[in-house]
């Protein structure tokens, strides 16, 4: 259970890019997260609420897209979506292949609500 | 409504202090290696063993990491060996700057190996970086031979393997050909070595391996 101090690095980061004005108009927080990043969204939703009940951004949700493990096969150049973490090429069973998607762990956007809206 | 578009790792201020440990081991010529497990797989056994074969060839330091208590310090005290325990106090995984902090404590004088030992967890620790220049990754034949499709990311970020408890295997419905098969598919680079830290066993073998892998790294010697 390592989501807590992954929640809070996503609190660090985002409140180094918001002004202590806008933070309590943070509506959300978009994060890719590969299969094989080891991390559970549920439970890096729940240390997210978590660690901002009270706080500044405890109106901002976290909306996280999967990012399904891929390969990419040095010999035959097919792209295929494995059981997760197998790096064997699903077309020609090379071993020779290189991981091009799968073990994100990124913060790609901030939501924040005009100062009139309300959340 | 506005949209802030950053494209920034979460664990980006762990890897910036891993990269400052990198530096700092290679500035001294230190080869680290962070070495995990499910608690149980014999780490502790086989830095033990380590220390007693390298004994004179080269020269280690060692950083314990454990939720509560320092019983594995204790135990690698016994070697006569620069020794610092972190203590998470519940956290399950260490990060670079527990081990930042923890070198501080460590008299790192003329040492060429550091064996980082993490808390006993296939999953968190695969995400932090501390600044080793391997990963090893032990399993034991107690634990199954499907482990690496349990955990694939520790083993896929590993350099090493280290099946240990071989010993035992004449008990146990372990396959160490589909472990090894396992593993492989996973992390077809991985340098697999088989141990028994109560025999001896197969421990020269991986010695030689750090001893070769700390001139390859650090230039050393």
């Amino acid at each position: 259970m390592h989501e807590l101090s992954i929640a809070q690095s996503v609190v660090d980061i985002v409140l180094q890019h918001v002004s202590a004005d806008e933070a309590h108009r943070v509506k959300a927080v978009f994060l890719k997260v590969g299969d094989l990043a080891g991390v559970v969204p549920d439970s890096l939703e729940f240390g997210f609420t978590a660690i901002t009940a009270g706080t500044a951004l405890e109106n901002a949700k976290l909306r996280i897209e999967r990012i399904p493990f891929t390969i990419r096969c040095l010999r035959c150049g097919a792209t295929s979506t494995q059981e997760i973490g197998i790096s064997i090429c699903a077309q020609c069973g090379s071993l020779e292949t290189t991981t091009i998607g799968g073990t994100e762990l990124h913060i790609t956007e901030i939501e924040v609500n005009d100062p009139e809206e309300t959340s | 409504m506005s949209v802030i578009t950053i494209e920034r790792k979460v664990l980006e201020k762990n890897d910036e202090v891993a990269r400052q440990n990198r530096t700092a081991f290679a500035q001294r010529n230190i080869f680290t290696i962070n070495l995990v497990s499910s608690p149980g797989a014999g780490k502790t056994s086989l830095v033990e063993k380590t220390l007693e074969t390298l004994k004179g060839r080269v020269n280690i330091a060692v950083v314990e990491g454990d939720v509560q208590t320092d019983l594995d310090a204790q135990r690698v005290a016994k070697y006569s060996v620069p020794v610092v325990q972190i203590v998470t106090n519940g956290a399950c995984h260490l990060e670079a700057k527990l081990v930042q902090d923890a070198l501080v404590n460590l008299n790192l004088t003329n040492i060429n190996l550091l064996i980082i030992e993490n808390v006993g967890n296939l999953v968190c620790p695969a995400n932090y970086d501390l600044g080793e220049h391997a990963k090893v990754v032990v399993a034991s034949t107690t634990e199954g031979d499907d482990k690496p499709l349990k955990y694939p990311a520790m083993f896929r970020n590993a350099s090493a393997l280290i099946i240990n408890k071989t010993d035992l295997l004449p008990y146990l419905p372990c396959s160490i050909d589909a472990l090894k098969l396992n593993a492989l598919s996973i992390n077809p680079s991985l340098e697999i070595f088989e141990t028994s830290c109560t025999t001896g066993k197969g421990i020269e073998p991986w010695c030689r391996w750090l001893e070769k892998r700390s001139v390859k790294e650090t230039g050393a010697r």
